[in-house]
């Protein structure tokens, strides 16, 4: 009786207005990088990924929106838990699956692995694994193209809390108020960098306070809300744009996983899971579609089936193709190949 | 009319700036009406206003910066302001200026260049010799040229090239080296200069101890003794052709470096000479470096922790006997 009547009153709901504009574009974005990265974790635990794996689950509502506001000559450089950005920004799955199956096809073609990876011609920097490094060089691509003439671009950086303790992202933001460059930096704080937890990672009352000593302007984030992602990060991305300062957002989540797959994340502690910010974002903008009935059940389930469709097919894409021989390897790191060096030749 | 390897640095940068709107000039105090602690780029902001940029002291951002820009189709320019300084820009110059074309496919066209080496007074953090230590490092090249000629001509060679250069000027040859015109025309970069020649031994030497290098051998010409001389100008690539030829006629080999001696490029000249010609040597090789310790402040120490031609000829004459 009470199931049927529930039934009633949800069919007679109608469709509510999204949180965002965006809200569902976003939401399939996260639901595609879960997909996926579910999918490599099973790979590497099965052992068909060499190196490691590393995912950004509890992340994706924050980094969609770092990708989905970025415009055709805009510079994104996403980091290690930046799948959903970088899909919404328009990295084919493909890239994804020959980077970490190791396909000599792959924009890395074997010679790099994992989450370093990007098109730097396609405006999507390659991360390094040096934390704070991209800042500074995310800086120096803003700058250039304003030397070029070029209008209404902007640039968005992503950084763990962990790796704003570094000297290099401390260079970075003030080399980016000094040079005032249309750039976008998110901190997302998932309160640990590998095991250490946030009081052995920094002293100040709150992140976010940093941004005025730099010159930026800061703002905070609820990084499980993908409505306020949406808001928050797009207004600052539009701000940049505007020829505002430089623009801090630092979003606050857990990280729901390990660091990387090896990790099984034990000294997570309990107190800390209990907390408001270790929600799943996936599961809470999901409960926002149901509850504004922005989508009914039967498409929610197609896009489920279409991400599954789509993380299967470029896996199995990928599986196919060659890996890199070491005997057809190009051993030259000059693109000046005259240059190369012979001296260790005999 | 005379033009020193300093100003031949300050000319290169004003034709670079002149013919290619790529170039820009990114570092500390290198603007305004400064030009840069030792005025290599005197004026400079002011004949290409926005195209000579000061900077925070912060060496790792400005080569991030120069990275950045380069990867979107800059030439950008980068004084440290000491090569000592450039141990804080290491991460960006090694790992990711280094990597980047191996990596992704896309190369990254910046020039750094250190004034480089020792001059009285400048003591441990003001006078090192940094190419090793870039050479060591895959995907650089490594310039050290010993000439006012190499000075210019090297430069403008170091923005065209698309890969990341490190381009070490020596500090003690500001001032010291004069030459009557710049020329329009060098060796192609990676190939050594035969600087002297002779036919009794082979000294093989870059940059600064170029200076010293000649001087001994103008010392054991006096005795009859005849030293051929070879500049490498790139300490990478090296040019083991030149080199190994030269031993062939001489039969001996001493290489000549200011920097510490612990691995680097006069260990890299030997090993490969030994590896590659060790039937054309007459005696075992030998090399001269500084001293294993930090670079010492007081002149009476400083000029007995680096190689100079008294002690060069030492050795060489040492070696001759063998
Ligand atoms: C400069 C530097 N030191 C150490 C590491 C090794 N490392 C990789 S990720 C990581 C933790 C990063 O924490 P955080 O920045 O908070 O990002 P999160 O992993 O939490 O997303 C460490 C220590 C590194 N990549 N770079
Ligand atoms: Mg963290």
């Amino acid at each position: 009786m009470l199931q049927t009547a529930q039934r009633t009153v949800k069919s007679k709901k109608k469709k509510a207005a999204p949180p965002h504009g965006r809200f569902l574009e976003a939401f399939r974005w996260m639901l595609l990088t879960r997909t996926l990265e579910e999918k490599l974790v099973s790979l590497y635990r099965g052992g068909l990924i060499t190196g490691g794996v590393y995912i950004g689950k509890g992340q994706e509502a924050v980094s969609v929106a770092c990708g989905l506001f970025l415009q055709k000559g805009d510079i994104f450089a996403p980091l290690i838990r930046d799948q959903a950005g970088r899909s919404a920004f328009g990295e084919p799955l493909i890239d994804v699956t020959r980077t970490y199956l190791g396909s000599r096809l792959g924009p890395m073609r074997g010679r790099d692995g994992n989450i370093h990876r990007g098109h730097p011609r396609k405006n999507e920097l390659a991360m390094i694994s040096h934390l704070g490094a991209m800042i500074s060089v995310t800086v120096g691509t803003l700058l250039a193209k304003r030397f070029k003439g070029e209008k209404n671009f902007v640039g968005l950086a992503c950084i763990g809390e962990g790796g704003m303790q570094t000297g290099s992202f401390h260079e970075g933001m003030n080399i980016a108020a000094v040079e005032q460059v249309p750039l976008v930096v998110v901190a997302t704080n998932n309160h640990y960098a590998y095991s250490t937890a946030n009081d052995r990672e920094f002293a100040c009352h709150d992140l976010v306070d940093r941004a005025i000593g730099y010159g930026f302007e800061g703002y905070s984030l609820d990084g499980t809300d993908l409505g306020a992602c949406l808001d928050v990060i797009g207004s600052a991305v539009k701000r940049a744009r505007a020829g505002r300062p430089p623009q801090l957002v630092v979003a606050s989540v857990l990280r729901l996983s390990g660091h990387g797959e090896h990790d099984d994340a034990s000294y997570v502690t309990e107190e800390i899971k209990q907390q408001p910010f270790a929600r799943d974002c996936l599961k809470v903008a999901e409960q926002t579609i149901t509850n504004l009935n922005l989508v009914d059940a039967e498409t929610l389930t197609e896009w489920r089936k279409d991400a599954v469709a789509q993380v299967e097919e470029a896996i199995a894409a990928a599986q196919k193709e060659p890996a890199p021989e070491a005997d057809k390897e190009d051993w030259c790191a000059f693109s000046r190949r005259d240059l190369a060096d012979h001296a260790d030749e005999t | 009319m005379s033009i020193t390897y300093l100003e031949a640095i300050r000319e290169a940068q004003a034709k670079l700036l002149r013919d290619d709107e790529r170039v820009f000039i990114y570092g500390q105090d290198v603007g305004g009406n400064f030009g840069g602690a030792f005025k290599a780029t005197k004026g400079l902001a002011k004949e290409f206003p926005g195209r000579v940029l000061n900077t925070p002291i912060s060496e790792d951002a400005i080569v991030g910066t120069a990275i950045g820009a380069a990867i979107q189709g800059m030439r950008p320019i980068v004084e440290m302001q000491f090569a000592d300084f450039s141990s804080i820009a290491l991460n960006q110059i090694l790992n990711h200026a280094g990597t980047h074309y191996w990596r992704t496919g896309v190369p990254v066209p910046i020039t750094v260049r250190l004034p480089s080496g020792g001059t009285k007074g400048s003591g441990p953090f003001h006078s090192q010799s940094m190419e090793s230590i870039y050479a060591h490092y895959p995907g650089l090249i490594v310039m050290t040229p010993a000439t006012v000629e190499d000075a210019y001509t090297m430069l403008i060679e170091a923005v065209a090239i698309e890969d990341p250069v490190i381009y070490c000027e020596h500090k003690y040859l500001y001032y010291h080296l004069k030459a009557d015109k710049l020329p329009d025309k060098s060796l192609p970069t990676g190939r050594a200069r035969i600087a002297r020649e002779g036919r009794d031994l082979t000294i093989v030497s870059y940059s600064a101890m170029m200076q010293e290098s000649l001087a001994a051998a103008d010392e054991l010409a006096r005795e009859g003794l005849e030293v051929e001389v070879i500049d490498l100008r790139t300490v990478k690539p090296l040019d083991t052709d030149t080199v190994l030829a030269s031993v062939a006629r001489t039969g001996r080999l001493l290489c000549v470096g200011e920097s510490f001696p612990w691995g680097g490029a006069t260990a890299e000249v030997i090993a490969c000479v030994t590896s590659q010609g060790f039937h054309l040597l007459d005696a075992s090789p030998q090399r001269l470096n500084a001293k294993d310790t930090p670079i010492p402040y007081h002149p009476n120490l400083w000029s007995a922790h680096r190689p100079n031609a008294k002690n060069i000829v030492a050795k060489a004459r040492q070696l001759l006997r063998e």
